[in-house]
């Protein structure tokens, strides 16, 4: 079938908008010029279809154009997130969201002062600070969820479930008889952020988070809120640090000021605006986290691989105290971040490379340690009984060692090619749900199994 | 016959001005009546033009007005402003200075030289 001209102009439009320094002005001009380029030429004699072909031959390619707009504007080659101006149709919906994520995280912040209306400070002398503790999440994730649920238009079905999620959650954290710095309690506080975050990508994925891909979007889109919400507490650290400098100049103390407003009202709403961040820039600007994943793999895997070399060489054994267990936890996870971060921007097509077998060395030695930690935790157990804490430790490392092992298998398989990328990036995305269910086993039947310990 | 690169270059904004002076028109009326004056010679690109005509803005030679255009859609229509008068009465004496040294050499010499050939 014969394309008819608005739709050959509209293909043009859509290379032309891959150029970045042309922007929708420009792209309108440049396309009126089309347009009289190829009415002129019809009127000569040519039809729609040579007239458009001849047009834009003589606009030359779009490379060359694009080349001298950038040197006419090279500061749009510097990639504007939020300022940008765009004239025209697309800017109201780009304005609303920022809108509605500038509200949702205003709301947050209102949210976390309300429980003082009702006697819970967070200063240190009543159970303020442990009221917060085990509520945190709510404070902001419920936006975060609503800010996705309204973005990907989520199904009322999908929304009832979420808000039932969080309902429950908050009735866990709040009507069992926690007691007030209990194991079990410390626990669930940790354990559900991450419970309800995995919830919340729920939302991300516009309900349909049972594919592959999707998930996957969320790994990234996760990854990507982190930088930023590091690099926006950067930034408040700085603020902060004026805020008190400044009112210390005329003999005033802001200490309660950025301990009870800004910090808490901050932390929450800044973990919107990350989240609004991501989604504004996802196609735009290089994302990072690959960039430091590709920068840090080689050095934890030397890391580890020289701890373990000198483990043997030395011939002595992990402490088995809890902070060392945890440490080993976290590094663990870490390892895993960086092999669920170098899978997630790896072209699935790409050969085998150096970096693969650097990944495979990664989670060799990484499975090795994790056994090694995993041997400590058994023995401690064994010596002490169970207890919230060793059992916590003991499943993370073995749903550690699940992945890690498998991982491994499936890497050995693809470098001696036997089979693909995919298989990789799906045991991955696969093995998501296992986190949240875990999570949430730590957080809703940890407290009933330790008899709130 | 090939201007080359860096004369076009040099002289676009004088001719695109002089072309302005004579009342508002778009980007593409600028190029074809380019075009018609130089008997086809002088060939401008779109990626070389409208960043010029966007640079002549910037320095606030030119405004642009988006209008409604004879096909109804919007079209951005370009004008000289007092301050691009002045400076396309600036440009024109140094381009007079530079086609009259020219002249006068290619007047006498170079005339008898290119006859000659």
């Amino acid at each position: 079938m014969k394309k008819n001209l608005e739709e050959r102009i509209e293909e043009w439009q859509t290379y032309l908008y891959q150029h970045r320094a042309i922007q929708s002005v420009d792209a309108e001009e440049l396309e009126d010029h089309l347009r009289t380029q190829v009415k002129a030429l019809g009127e000569v004699g040519l039809d729609d279809d040579e007239a458009f072909i001849v047009a834009v031959k003589r606009m030359r390619d779009l490379n060359s154009i694009s080349r001298e707009f950038a040197q006419e504007y090279s500061e749009r080659l510097w990639k504007q997130l939020v300022f940008t101006q765009h004239e025209g149709g697309s800017s109201k919906e780009t304005q609303r969201d920022a809108l509605v994520a500038v509200g949702l995280a205003i709301a947050a912040g209102i949210a976390i002062k309300l429980p003082e209306l009702f006697g819970y400070h967070l200063s240190e002398d009543d159970g303020g600070v442990f009221f917060y503790l085990r509520n945190f999440s709510f404070f902001v994730l419920p936006f975060l969820a609503g800010y996705f649920a309204w973005k990907r238009c989520l199904s009322h079905v999908t929304r009832t479930y979420l808000a039932v999620i969080f309902l429950i959650s908050a009735l866990i954290m709040n009507i069992l008889p926690h007691k007030g710095e209990g194991h079990t309690v410390i626990l669930a506080a940790i354990h559900l952020p991450i419970a309800l975050w995995l919830c919340v990508g729920v939302a991300y994925t516009g309900g349909s988070w049972r594919n592959h891909a999707q998930r996957m979007n969320y790994v990234r889109f996760t990854g990507e809120w982190f930088i930023y919400y590091a690099l926006i507490a950067l930034g408040g650290g700085v603020l902060i640090g004026f805020i008190i400098f400044i009112f210390e100049s005329i003999g005033l103390d802001a200490e309660n000021l950025v301990k009870f407003w800004v910090l808490p009202c901050g932390i929450v709403g800044a973990i919107i605006i990350s989240a609004r961040l991501v989604e504004a820039k996802q196609s735009i600007i290089e994302n990072m986290v690959p960039v430091l994943t590709r920068l840090f793999t080689p050095l934890f895997t030397a890391l580890l691989l020289v701890f373990l070399v000198t483990l043997i060489w030395t011939g002595s054994s992990i402490k088995v105290e809890r902070e060392m267990l945890i440490g080993f936890d976290l590094l663990l996870l870490l390892v895993l971040c960086l092999l669920l971060y170098s899978i997630s921007v790896r072209d699935p097509h790409a050969p085998v490379g150096v970096f693969d077998v650097l990944q495979f060395l990664l989670v060799v030695s990484a499975l090795v340690v994790d056994v090694l930690a995993l041997w400590a935790v058994t023995s401690r157990i064994s010596e002490f009984g169970f207890s919230p804490n060793r059992v916590a430790a003991l499943g993370e490392n073995l749903i550690l060692l699940v992945n890690l092992g498998w991982s491994g298998a499936l890497y050995s398989r693809f470098l001696i090619k036997r089979s693909g990328f995919t298989s990789i990036e799906r045991w991955q995305t696969s093995y998501i749900p296992i986190y949240a269910v875990w999570a949430w086993i730590v957080v809703a039947l940890f407290p009933i199994i330790f008899k709130f310990q | 016959m090939d201007i080359g690169k860096d004369l076009v270059a040099a002289s676009a904004t004088p001719i695109v001005m002089a072309i302005l002076s004579e009342g508002a028109t778009y980007g593409y009326a600028i190029n074809k009546h380019v075009c018609e004056l130089s008997g086809g010679e002088i060939k401008w690109t779109e990626g070389m033009l409208y960043p010029l005509l966007h640079r002549l803005e910037r320095n606030g030679y030119v405004e642009a007005t988006w209008e409604k255009s004879d096909t109804g859609r919007r079209r951005k229509y370009y004008s000289l402003t007092d301050q691009g008068r002045k400076e396309l009465a600036h440009q024109q004496r140094r381009w007079e200075v530079v086609d009259s040294a020219l002249r006068g050499i290619w007047g006498s010499t170079f005339n008898v030289l290119l006859q000659s050939n």
